[in-house]
C-alpha cells in the first residue's frame, strides 16, 4: 500500500517539473502563445486545460477496455470535444470576462496535444485514479508554464502583473512582448533557461524524434 | 468582390494563422525543415481546409441551427474533420495513388493541427456567407503554407549559424520564429 502510495505521488509531481508538458516535453504551444498576453489568461487557460484533462483521461481510462483499438482516436476525440464543450458552457456561465478573452482557443483545447498525448499514452494503459492523478500533476505543470509566460510578457510587455500596474516598468513598456512576435522569444528564452537549469537534453527537435504523440499521428513528421 | 480580395488577404497577411494568431505551431515547427515538405504540408492543409469548410458550413447552418444545437459545433466539427481526412487519404490511395505519395504522409498529421479546426469555427463567428467562408479558408491555407515556406529558408541558415549551446534546437527555432513574425507586423494596417 505504501508503495502504491508513492507511486501516485510520483504521478502527480512527474508533470510538474520532470515531464513538464510544455517546457519539456514541447506539447500544447499553441495555447502556450496565443493567450499569455496577461498572467491570469494564462492561469484561466492552464484550469480549463485541467478540467478537460481531468474529465478526458477519467472517462478515456474507465472505458479503455470497452473501446476497440481500431477507433480509439475517434472516441477519444469525441470524450475530449465533449469535455470542451462543458467547460465552455461554465465559462460562458460563471466567468464571461475569461470566456470573452479565451475566444476560439478555448475551443481548440480539443485539438491540445497535451491531451490527446496523455489520452494515448497514459490513461488508456492505466487505472482510473492512476490517470487522474497524471491529469492534475500535468495540468499543474501546463498551468505554471503559462503563468510563467504571461507573467513575463504582461510585466514586459505592458508594465502590470495580474492587472496592478507597477512602477518604474510601466512608464515605457516594450509593446512588441505582448504581440506574436514577443510570444515566440519569450517561450523560447524560457525553453533555453529551462535547457541550462536541468542541464539534460530535452527533445532538441519539434519533430516525431522529440514528440510522444508521434505513434498516434502515424509519425507524419518524419517524412522524407 | 472587394470583401471577398480583403478577406483572403487578411487571413493570408495581417491575421496570419501561425505567426499572428498562433494555430498550427506544431505542423510550422515540426514540418519546416525542408522547402519540399514544407509546401507539400502547406498545399495538404490547404486542402484539407478548404473542403473542411465546405463540410462543416452546410451542416453548422442546414442542421445545427434549424435544430438550436448550435453547442453541439465543436464536437461535431472535429469529428466530421477526423472522418474527412480519414476518407481523403483513402480515396488518393485508391484514385490518385501520385498525389497520395505526394500529400499523403501529411494527411493524419492535419486531424490534430488546430488551423483546421479554426478555420472552420472562426467562419462561423465571423457571420461568413457560403463563399466568403471558402475565401477565408483558402486565404488561411496560403498564408499558412506561406509561413511554413518562408521559415523553411529561415531555417536552412540557421542550420549553419554559430549559436550557443543552451539555445541550439527548439529555443533558436522559436526566436527565429519570433523575427519572422516581426516582418508580418509590417503587414497590419493593410485592410480596414
Amino acid at each position: 500500500m505504501a508503495e502504491n502510495k508513492t507511486s501516485l505521488v510520483k504521478e502527480l509531481t512527474k508533470g510538474v517539473i520532470k515531464e513538464n508538458p510544455t517546457l519539456v516535453m514541447l506539447l500544447g504551444m499553441c495555447p502556450t502563445l496565443a493567450v499569455t498576453t496577461q498572467a491570469l489568461n494564462g492561469i484561466g487557460m492552464g484550469l480549463a486545460t485541467t478540467f478537460v484533462l481531468l474529465g478526458s483521461n477519467i472517462v478515456i481510462s474507465a472505458l479503455r477496455k470497452v473501446i476497440p483499438d481500431k477507433v480509439r482516436i475517434p472516441a477519444f476525440i469525441v470524450i475530449i470535444a465533449s469535455f470542451v464543450t462543458l467547460i465552455g458552457f461554465l465559462l460562458e456561465g460563471f466567468v464571461p470576462s475569461l470566456y470573452d478573452s479565451l475566444g476560439i482557443y478555448l475551443t481548440l483545447i480539443t485539438v491540445n496535444c497535451i491531451i490527446f498525448g496523455r489520452a494515448e499514452m497514459f490513461a488508456s494503459k492505466n487505472g482510473v485514479i492512476a490517470s487522474a492523478f497524471d491529469a492534475v500533476g500535468m495540468g499543474i505543470g501546463f498551468t505554471l508554464a503559462l503563468f510563467l509566460m504571461g507573467s513575463v510578457r504582461e510585466i514586459i510587455g505592458s508594465g502590470k502583473w495580474m492587472g496592478i500596474t507597477l512602477p518604474v516598468l510601466s512608464d515605457n513598456p516594450m509593446l512588441l512582448f505582448i504581440m506574436p512576435a514577443g510570444g515566440f522569444f519569450t517561450l523560447g528564452v524560457i525553453i533555453a533557461v529551462v535547457n541550462k537549469l536541468t542541464n539534460k537534453k530535452p527533445p532538441r527537435e519539434i519533430g516525431c524524434k522529440g514528440c510522444p504523440n508521434a505513434e498516434a499521428c502515424g509519425k507524419a513528421g518524419e517524412c522524407k | 468582390m472587394k470583401t471577398i480580395l480583403v478577406i483572403m488577404f487578411s487571413a493570408m497577411l495581417t491575421d496570419n494563422f501561425v505567426l499572428s494568431k498562433f494555430m498550427g505551431i506544431c505542423p510550422f515547427l515540426g514540418v519546416s525543415k525542408k522547402l519540399d515538405s514544407a509546401s507539400g504540408m502547406g498545399i495538404a492543409v490547404t486542402f484539407v481546409m478548404i473542403c473542411a469548410t465546405m463540410v462543416t458550413y452546410p451542416i453548422h447552418h442546414g442542421i445545427l441551427v434549424p435544430n438550436h444545437l448550435e453547442y453541439f459545433d465543436t464536437v461535431v466539427f472535429i469529428l466530421v474533420i477526423a472522418l474527412f481526412v480519414q476518407l481523403v487519404e483513402n480515396f488518393l490511395k485508391k484514385c490518385v495513388p501520385a498525389l497520395y505519395k505526394s500529400l499523403g504522409v501529411y494527411l493524419p498529421l492535419i486531424t490534430t493541427n488546430c488551423a483546421v479546426l479554426g478555420v472552420t469555427v472562426l467562419n462561423i463567428d465571423n457571420g461568413y456567407s457560403f463563399g466568403q467562408s471558402v475565401i477565408n479558408a483558402l486565404g488561411a491555407g496560403l498564408g499558412f503554407m506561406l509561413a511554413l515556406v518562408i521559415f523553411s529558408g529561415v531555417r536552412k541558415k540557421l542550420e549553419y549559424a554559430d549559436i550557443p549551446e543552451t539555445f541550439k534546437g527548439v529555443p533558436a527555432t522559436l526566436i527565429a520564429a519570433s523575427i519572422v513574425s516581426v516582418s508580418f507586423m509590417g503587414f497590419s494596417g493593410l485592410f480596414n
